[in-house]
């Protein structure tokens, strides 16, 4: 379990995250939507110490992350996996390089054991044959499922990902999306996703929190969004024709 | 002003953290090697086909300029050797490297932090800081005075090449000059030189690559101000080690 109290996060003078305050579940996947520019992406930062926050603490279980230093944090951090919007693979190393980086760094295993663990990650996202291409001979999706296999190849307990199905197309997202859900099931990890990519939360949304001008504006389940009386919430949810189409249906057949 | 010292101050912080305990001593080594590879190895072709030219460049222009019957001619090699082995093996190829390198580094750096590649190192917990750029200064250090050695040994031999090939001077009395009086310790000073300025490209690059910020325009600036600035900042240590070392 992942919880923030109370964050409050500015640059510059300027406010981006206004006192927010979730509560994100194990097992689950938790969802992190909003418009651009509103603050997920920086809440997402925040929770996993890329950004320090002003005020306020992040709790994973029952500690006070936003407490420690750098070396303490260590311990958190080799639990922690995460998938960058880009997939930020390494440049400059092959995709077995990438997938095993965390394991020359935290572990003591044979270079055997490493590589068995690597190839084990890999095939769990579906990918084959691929260990010695770079990062510039792979598509969008396939950088999406390294990343992935990089994220979990620690056993991590908690899993971020920043908007993982962006610049894919429709049928890719969907096994991104697919992929994560199963592997949070799969190791009963808690995983929070930033998106804006409704059929990611028609599908895989277990609790969804919406981020509007820095500040919690709501959450619920996928089920509830439908039903939500919020304005900006189905303002945002349902901007398009078809999705106003399919709202308007749902709640007139309740 | 205050950006001067605000700039500075995080110069060394970044190094206080550059020179932290390494994560994992064998991971260090492998990328030491990697870079020796990609910075020094990779350097050696550049560094050659100057120092030949410029070896040539100065004979021939001694040759010209000191056409005395009172000087003589065996001066034109022991002023090229002086020349190569004082400033132009260590400095200009130092200037020279600042640009190759140096925005290599800063754009590689660079790139890594828009693409979010240091998050996802900071992420796994590794101190992205001493994990890219440690590597990158031990390999420059290490291996620059290697490029400097060879610089000299090219570069003397571009000359007698020249006045072979040219007849401009007779190659024995080129080699006879290149004997005449010695000083070992000029190469030690070159080589304190080279190691320093290979400390000053490396690092100032790599901290102007580690702080980019925004797109690919930002990081081709970043790599600009790189490659000034370590060029200034090789001149100003060029003088302050010619003062300290020399006088």
């Amino acid at each position: 379990m992942i919880r923030a109290e109370h964050i409050v996060k500015s640059f510059e003078g300027r406010t981006v995250l206004d006192d927010v305050s979730v509560e994100f579940e194990t097992g689950k996947t938790n969802l992190i939507i909003g418009r651009s520019g509103s603050g997920k992406t920086v809440l997402l930062k925040s929770l996993v110490g890329l950004h320090e926050v002003d005020s306020g603490r992040v709790m994973y279980d029952d500690v006070d992350f936003t407490a420690l230093g750098f070396r303490e944090r260590k311990a958190i951090r080799k639990d922690i996996g995460m998938i960058f919007q880009g997939g930020a693979l390494l440049d400059s190393s092959s995709v077995e390089e990438n997938v095993k980086l965390p394991l020359d760094l935290f572990t003591s295993q044979s270079e055997a054991e490493k590589l068995e663990r690597v190839n084990f990650c890999l095939q769990r996202v579906r990918l084959e044959n691929v260990n010695h291409l770079y990062p510039a001979e792979l598509s969008g999706g396939m950088i999406k499922r390294v990343a992935i296999a990089r994220a979990i190849v620690l056993n991590p307990k908690y899993l971020f990902c920043d908007e993982p199905n962006s610049g894919l197309d429709p049928q890719t997202s969907i096994v991104i999306d697919n992929l994560i859900h199963e592997i949070t099931r799969e190791y009963n990890i808690t995983t929070i996703i930033n998106t804006h990519d409704m059929n990611s939360v028609m599908e895989i949304g277990e609790k969804i929190v919406y981020i509007h001008q820095g500040r919690k504006w709501w959450e619920g389940t996928k089920d509830e969004i439908l039903y939500a009386d919020n304005r900006e919430l189905n303002d945002f949810v349902f901007a398009s024709a078809m999705a106003k189409r399919a709202k308007d249906a749902a709640v007139s057949g309740r | 002003m205050l950006k001067i010292f605000e700039l500075i101050g995080r110069y060394f912080i970044l190094m206080g953290k550059v020179f932290s305990r390494p994560e994992k001593a064998s991971i260090y080594r492998r990328r030491i090697i990697y870079e020796m590879e990609s910075l020094g190895l990779d350097s050696i072709g550049l560094t050659a086909i100057i120092s030949v030219f410029i070896g040539a460049v100065i004979t021939l222009q001694m040759c010209i300029n000191l056409d005395s019957p009172f000087i003589p001619r065996s001066l034109v090699g022991y002023a090229t050797r002086e020349t190569m082995i004082l400033e132009f093996s260590s400095t200009v190829v130092a200037l020279i490297l600042a640009g190759k390198v140096g925005s290599s580094i800063a754009s590689e750096i660079g790139t890594m932090r828009i693409t979010e590649q240091i998050d996802a190192l900071e992420i796994m917990g590794v101190n992205s800081a001493s994990y890219l750029i440690l590597p990158k200064i031990v390999a420059g250090v290490v291996f620059f005075p290697f490029l400097t050695i060879l610089s000299i040994l090219i570069g003397i031999l571009g000359g007698w090449m020249i006045a072979y090939l040219t007849g401009i001077m007779i190659p024995a009395d080129y080699v006879e000059g290149l004997l005449m009086d010695f000083r070992p310790y000029s190469i030690t000073y070159s080589l304190i030189k080279t190691a320093v300025f290979a400390y000053i490209i490396t690092s100032i690059s790599a901290f102007y690559g580690y702080y980019a910020k925004g797109n690919s325009l930002e990081v081709g600036a970043a790599s600009t101000r790189a490659v000034v600035v370590s060029s200034v900042v090789i001149m100003i240590f060029n003088l302050m080690l010619t003062q300290i070392l020399l006088i």
